[in-house]
């Protein structure tokens, strides 16, 4: 029972990065593009909101908390939306094709946040000695009255920093948006059939650039979490950030792009992601074997969601292509 | 037509292009390329104080050598790292012409290098052509197996394959990452180290041609890359593909068999990319990891798509983008700056002329005056 709890909370602060992700890249898919690009909008959401509080906490001696957090939430929010609008510049206005589009958004992202990462480091005398105290503390703050709670209970649901919280919310947020509001209803249909939608007078344009702009952002905050809570303010460039980004971009497949999945789905990840260490007595090896996992299970529900058939499971129709009215 | 009507016409408008001079087309890629090496210029100007000028003769040397001493070394490792990536956009273009989206280059490579790696510690006793027969023989199995899984699916269940190739990258990373535990050396290092070495072992390594070490790498793409051209031009397997590429629909009016068409090219494609797990663990790493692939199965994807699956345009661009990438490390070495930079200046240059791709299937129309109009 220990053991499940501590494997629980390693998989809850795991998924909250992933479920971020996720829910951006759902919002993201839904207008119909598929962007490949979000390990290095994960980067870049991390990199620039450690710029930007590292250079906040240098400045001042007595660092406020509710200052530190804002500016790491604005900063990774609007870099990694940067890196959505860098996207759909090049693939809602230029057509360029997606997939190449977004591994090349990759790429620039792990250059970018290793770069500054790198000269942050440098900056700061060494690797490892980079320090972003009171933005991590802040970000590690737990929800109050609620953390009090004991028992197990209380270790598994009460125990993490708010972001953890905020990302359920987020999620829960995109689902009512998608599934009961109107904007959701046009980009659902942008995403399906951007001719149809265009002739229902929705402006597919402007709802593919504002869907993947607002995904990217909502993806960069799992970048922030990461380097935030997860490593607590320090920047190791182990290409960690990029198998993150390919498990969310996976997990909005498991998740049959409904975000309220991502919730569950992302704890279930890092549970299979880290199970390994509470099987004793299997060797080095084999761990590495179970950490194929989370990417089997998806390539089941992969070929399971496209063996049923059943409509609501699947992609949108037109993922991946760009639209040109004047096509036929 | 009123000029009422006329304040509703847009300024700018597009139109599908139908073709393009040659020429045009590559004066826009040029322009494309010289503006991303501006717009880098001035971005590694800013970062380092360096004068652009310099930067960019750093670059050549880091790709060509800066001395007579190694202007041969480093020429040959930058043609090596092109061959490389060219056998795997090689390897692709064949799924790419179908459009079907093989975005699991990067685990076909490793799957690839796997088995190369295997018959070179287990069966290293053979005589030298068996065991290059095994190595060759197993690499285009294990490529080919990593590809034949997502293409039956998608043959058969219309399974989406991109998403498909992407997921099954990673299982390839795990397993990489499981045989390099296994056959760690010295152990504890986690590290697979140089296999079979010492001057009297070699066993599996790519013999040195004409006294150079990758010459045999080089035989072998270039082979590949002439092989796959003609293929695809000339065969009735390669018009078989373009007609799928173009519409499923013609392609099943025609007679064709999609279905076995799709499994048989990424039989081809995942091979390919198979072997080129082969040429890098056996003619120049000489060992396994992790990062044996290093991204170049990804990188491998905007060559073949930026060459428009013509395979001997994919040597230019292949050549272009290890240039940059050897460029860029040798400027963050003498700037002592990161050498991750070298991936963000290739980010911004790929934009460019991913960006460019526009002004050749689209041209833009600016509205008429009105005098003309009425």
């Amino acid at each position: 029972m220990v053991g499940f709890i501590s494997l629980f909370q390693q998989a809850v602060v795991f998924g909250t990065i992933i479920m971020f992700g996720a829910v951006g890249e759902i919002i993201t898919e839904k207008s119909g593009n598929l962007n490949l690009g979000v390990p290095g909008i994960m980067y870049l959401g991390g990199i620039s909101s450690l710029i930007g509080v590292f250079f906040y906490e240098n400045s001042t001696d007595n660092p406020s908390k509710l200052v530190c957090a804002l500016i790491a939430i604005l900063c990774a929010f609007l870099a990694a939306a940067l890196g959505g609008l860098i996207f759909s510049f090049l693939t809602i206005t230029l057509r360029a094709n997606q997939n190449v589009t977004g591994l090349t958004l990759t790429i620039f992202g792990s250059g970018v946040a290793n770069f500054f990462g790198g000269s942050l480091n440098q900056l700061s005398g060494g690797v490892g000695q980079l320090r972003v105290p009171a933005t991590s503390d802040a970000f590690r703050t737990q929800l109050p009255g609620l953390s009090s709670i004991g028992g197990a209970v209380g270790k598994m649901f009460f125990q993490y920093g708010w972001l953890a919280y905020v990302a359920i919310v987020v999620a829960i947020l995109a689902q009512v948006f998608l599934s009961k509001s109107r904007a959701g209803l046009n980009l659902r249909a942008v995403g399906e059939n951007p001719a149809t939608a265009d002739a229902a007078g929705i402006n597919v344009t402007l709802y593919k650039y504002l869907a993947t702009c607002i995904g990217a952002g909502i993806s960069g905050l799992g970048g922030l979490y990461y380097v935030m809570d997860f490593t607590q303010g320090k920047w190791a460039n182990d290409g960690t950030v990029e198998s993150l980004g390919w498990l969310a971009v996976a997990l909005v497949i498991f998740t049959t792009w409904r975000p309220k999945n991502a919730i569950w789905g992302s704890y279930l990840f890092g549970i299979l992601y880290w199970v390994y260490m509470y099987i004793v007595g299997i060797s080095r090896a084999s761990q590495e074997l179970f950490k194929m996992l989370p990417y089997v299970v998806t390539i089941i529900v992969l070929i399971f969601i496209s063996l049923r058939k059943k409509r609501e499971n699947q992609p949108p129709e037109a993922l991946g292509l760009s639209y040109f009215r004047e096509d036929r | 037509m009123t000029a009422a009507t006329h304040k509703r016409d847009q300024l700018v408008r597009m139109v599908r292009r139908e073709t393009m001079p040659l020429w045009k087309s590559v004066m826009v890629r040029l322009i494309a390329v010289v503006a991303s090496l501006l717009v880098a210029g001035v971005i590694i100007y800013l970062l380092t104080g360096a004068s652009p000028i310099k930067v960019y003769e750093s670059m050549l040397q880091g790709a060509f050598g800066n001395s007579a001493a190694n202007y041969a070394q480093k020429s040959w490792i930058t043609v090596r790292d092109t061959m490389m990536l060219l056998c795997i956009a090689v390897g692709l273009a064949p799924a790419f012409k179908m459009k079907f989206w093989n975005i699991g280059a990067e685990g076909q490579v490793l799957v690839g290098g796997i088995a190369t790696a295997a018959c070179m510690i287990y069966l290293k006793n053979l005589p030298p052509v068996l065991l290059f027969l095994c190595m060759v023989g197993a690499s285009l199995l294990a490529g080919a197996v990593w590809g034949l899984l997502p293409a039956v699916f998608k043959a058969k269940w219309d399974t989406n394959e991109t998403l498909f190739t992407l997921m099954m990258n990673y299982v390839a990373f795990q397993l990489t990452s499981f045989f390099v535990a296994k056959w760690e050396n010295p152990i504890g290092s986690n590290k697979v180290g140089i296999i079979n070495q010492g001057a009297q072992n070699q066993q599996g390594w790519f013999p040195s041609i004409f006294g150079q070490d990758y010459m045999l790498n080089v035989i072998l793409v270039m082979a590949l890359t002439v092989g796959m051209f003609f293929y695809l031009k000339y065969s009735k397997q390669g018009y078989e593909i373009a007609v799928i590429g173009d519409s499923q629909n013609t392609a099943r009016y025609a007679g064709i068999s999609v279905k076995k068409v799709i499994i048989r090219t990424m039989l081809i494609s995942g091979a390919i990319c198979g072997l080129a797990g082969f040429i890098t663990v056996s003619g120049s790493a000489h060992t396994i990891s992790t990062s044996t692939a290093g991204g170049k199965g990804f990188t491998a994807i905007i060559v073949a798509w930026l060459a428009k699956f013509n395979t001997f345009t994919m040597i230019l661009v292949a050549l272009l983008i290890t240039v940059l990438d050897k460029g860029a490390i040798q400027v963050a070495t003498q700037f002592n700056i990161s050498k991750d930079m070298s991936n963000m200046i290739t980010g911004i240059i790929l934009f460019f002329i991913i960006g460019s791709e526009f002004f050749i299937n689209y041209k833009l129309i600016m509205r008429k005056k009105e005098k003309e109009a009425a």
